[in-house]
C-alpha cells in the first residue's frame, strides 16, 4: 500500500506573528509538490515542520500507509548545502549512516553508490571549499540518496547556483527522479522550476501564509521539455503568476521590523 | 581601452582606483629591521647611547651568548616554560570545560556566563597576593595565577565558537538523527577549532605576561626572576639578553599555533 504524508491543520506563530495558519494537504507517494510562494509566506517554515525540525503551534503532521524502507525516511536537501566543510565529499556523504548498524563494507558500498549516482566518484576525496556551488549541491543531494529517503524535504535547493548550474542540477534531478520515484515536498520561489519539476503546485499566499490553491500540472515531466507543451505550461505559469504577483509585490515594498 | 593613440575628440579616462593595498614586503621588512639595528650599534659607539642604560645590540648578542654557554638561561627559561605548561594546560581543560557548558547548556550558560563576564576584567596577576596567601609562595600561586589568566580566554572562545558553529549543519545532522554525542564531536569540536586557536593565541601571550609578573613578585628561578634581578644590578645587557629570550620564546608559540591552524584548519 502506497504511502501519504497528512498535514492537517497546521498553524504557526513566531511571537505575535503568524506565519502558518491552518494549513491541510497531503502528499501522495511518488509525486513532487511544490511549494510556492512569495518571500516570508512560510514555505521553509513549512518544510522545517513537515520533516519535524520545527514543532508547530497547532496542528499535526502523519503518515498514513507503509513508507518503504529507509535509514531516514524524511531527508531533507538544503537551500546553503549545509556540507560539513572539514570533511571530504565521501565523508560527508557518509556521515547519515555513520551512526546506523551497518558493516563498514557496507557502509562503503552505499557512498560509493551515492557518489556515482551523482556523478561525483572523481570528487570523493575533494574538499568543499574545492568544488563549485553545483557540485557542492550534488554533495548534498548523494547524502540524501544514501539514506534510501521516503521523502526529500527540499528547501530551494538551487536557488543559490547561477542559471546554467540551476538547469544542469534540475537535469541531473530528473533523471535521478525518473528513476527513483522518490516522493518529494519542493520549495521553491520560482515558478519555471516548479513547473519543470512538480506534478503538483500549492501556492501560499502569505501574512499569514495559507494555501490559495493547489494547482496540477497535468503534462508528464518527460514532455515539459517540448514544443508541444510550451504553450500549456505559459497558461498555466499566467495563471500561477496571476496568483501570487500581487502578494510578491507586497513582499517586495515592505520594510523589515526587528 | 589600451594604451593606443587617443584621437583628439576622444579623452583618455584617468585611472582613479589605486592605493589602500598595503601589502607587506618581506625584504623591507629585513632591510629596516637591519637598519634600526645598525643605527642603534653606531649611536652605542659613537656614544651618543649610554651604553649603562641601553647597551648595543653586540653587547646584547655577547651576554646572550655567554648566558646559553653558562646554562643559565635555559635554567631561567624552563622555569618559566615549566609553569606556562602546566598553567596553560589547566587553565585551557577547565576553560574549554565551562566554555563547552555555556555553549551547550542554557543553564551552563544561566549560571556560568554571569560568572565569567564578572571575574574575566579582573587583571589575574591582582590575585596573586591572595593566592600566595592560600596556597603558600611555592610554585602553586604562580600556575594557578597563569591557569586563571589562560581560563577566561579560552572559556570565552570555546563558548564564542560553539555560538558560531552554523546552525544549518546542527539542523542537518539533526535531520539525518545524527545522536547527540556525535553532533557534537562531528560538527561542534570541528568547527569550534577555529575559535579555540584563536583563544590559544591569545592565552599564550597572556600566560607569557603573567608568568614574568609572578617570578618577578615572588621567585628564585625563571625569567620573570632574572630580569628583575639584572635589573637592579644594573646588568643591562643581561637584562635585554633575556627580553630578547622572551621576545624569541613569543615568536617560537605563535609559530607553533600557526602550524597548528595550518594542519587542523587546512579545510578553511
Amino acid at each position: 500500500m502506497a504511502f501519504e504524508l497528512v498535514v492537517s491543520g497546521l498553524s504557526h506563530r513566531y511571537g505575535a506573528l503568524s506565519v502558518l495558519e491552518d494549513i491541510s494537504f497531503t502528499i501522495r507517494q511518488g509525486e513532487i509538490l511544490a511549494i510556492v510562494g512569495p518571500s516570508g509566506c512560510g514555505k521553509s517554515t513549512l518544510l522545517g515542520i513537515a520533516g519535524g525540525l520545527l514543532r508547530p503551534t497547532a496542528g499535526t503532521v502523519s503518515v498514513a500507509g507503509a513508507m518503504p524502507a529507509s535509514l531516514n525516511p524524511f531527508t531533507y536537501i538544503f537551500q546553503d548545502f549545509a556540507l560539513l566543510p572539514w570533511r571530504s565529499v565521501a565523508a560527508n556523504v557518509r556521515l547519515p549512516i555513520e551512526h546506523h548498524p551497518v558493516s563498514a563494507s557496507d557502509r562503503e558500498k552505499l557512498v560509493s553508490d551515492a557518489l556515482a549516482r551523482t556523478g561525483l566518484s572523481e570528487f570523493a576525496g575533494a574538499l568543499p571549499k574545492q568544488l563549485s556551488g553545483g557540485m557542492r549541491q550534488r554533495v548534498g543531494i548523494a547524502r540524501a540518496l544514501v539514506v534510501r529517503p521516503a521523502l526529500l524535504l527540499m528547501d530551494e535547493p538551487f536557488s543559490a547556483l547561477d542559471a546554467q548550474t540551476r538547469d544542469l542540477l534540475m537535469g541531473d534531478f530528473e533523471a535521478i527522479w525518473a528513476r527513483e520515484k522518490t516522493t518529494a515536498a519542493y520549495v521553491t520561489h520560482n515558478l519555471h522550476e516548479a513547473l519543470r519539476m512538480a506534478d503538483r503546485i500549492m501556492i501560499l499566499r502569505r501574512r499569514p501564509g495559507r494555501i490559495r490553491e493547489i494547482v496540477p500540472v497535468p503534462i508528464p515531466r518527460s514532455e515539459r521539455r517540448g514544443a508541444a507543451a510550451e504553450r500549456d505550461l505559459v497558461r498555466i505559469h499566467g495563471e500561477l503568476w496571476g496568483l501570487i504577483r500581487e502578494e510578491a509585490q507586497l513582499a517586495d515594498r515592505e520594510i523589515a521590523h526587528g | 581601452m589600451g594604451d593606443g593613440p587617443v584621437k583628439d575628440a576622444q579623452r583618455r579616462i584617468s585611472f582613479r582606483g589605486g592605493g589602500f593595498d598595503p601589502r607587506p614586503r618581506p625584504l623591507v621588512a629585513w632591510i629596516f629591521f637591519a637598519a634600526v639595528l645598525a643605527l642603534w650599534q653606531a649611536g652605542s659607539s659613537a656614544g651618543v647611547i649610554d651604553s649603562l642604560f641601553l647597551p648595543s645590540p653586540a653587547r646584547i648578542a655577547v651576554a646572550l651568548q655567554e648566558l646559553i654557554a653558562s646554562g643559565d638561561l635555559f635554567r631561567h627559561l624552563g622555569a618559566s616554560l615549566a609553569r606556562i605548561g602546566l598553567g596553560w594546560l589547566i587553565g585551557a581543560i577547565t576553560g574549554v570545560m565551562l566554555g563547552g557548558l555555556i555553549g551547550l547548556s542554557w543553564l551552563g550558560r544561566s549560571a556560568g556566563l554571569p560568572f565569567i563576564s564578572a571575574l574575566f576584567p579582573v587583571p589575574k596577576i591582582a590575585l596573586l597576593p591572595l593566592l600566595i596567601l592560600w596556597l603558600g609562595i611555592g610554585e602553586s600561586a604562580k600556575v594557578v595565577t597563569i591557569a586563571l589568566g589562560v581560563f577566561f580566554p579560552i572559556a570565552i572562545s570555546t563558548y564564542a565558537g560553539i555560538d558560531n558553529v552554523p546552525r544549518n549543519l546542527i539542523r542537518m545532522a539533526q535531520s539525518f538523527n545524527v545522536p547527540l554525542s556525535a553532533i557534537i564531536w562531528k560538527v561542534v569540536v570541528p568547527g569550534i577549532m577555529p575559535s579555540i586557536l584563536s583563544g590559544c593565541r591569545i592565552s599564550a601571550s597572556i600566560a607569557l605576561i603573567l608568568v614574568v609578573s609572578a617570578e618577578m613578585i615572588g621567585a628564585n628561578v625563571g625569567i620573570g626572576s632574572f630580569l628583575l634581578t639584572t635589573g637592579n644590578l644594573m646588568q643591562t645587557d643581561q637584562l635585554m639578553a633575556g627580553i630578547v629570550a622572551i621576545a624569541v620564546l613569543g615568536l617560537l608559540i605563535g609559530a607553533l599555533i600557526s602550524w597548528l591552524e595550518r594542519v587542523l584548519l587546512a579545510w578553511r
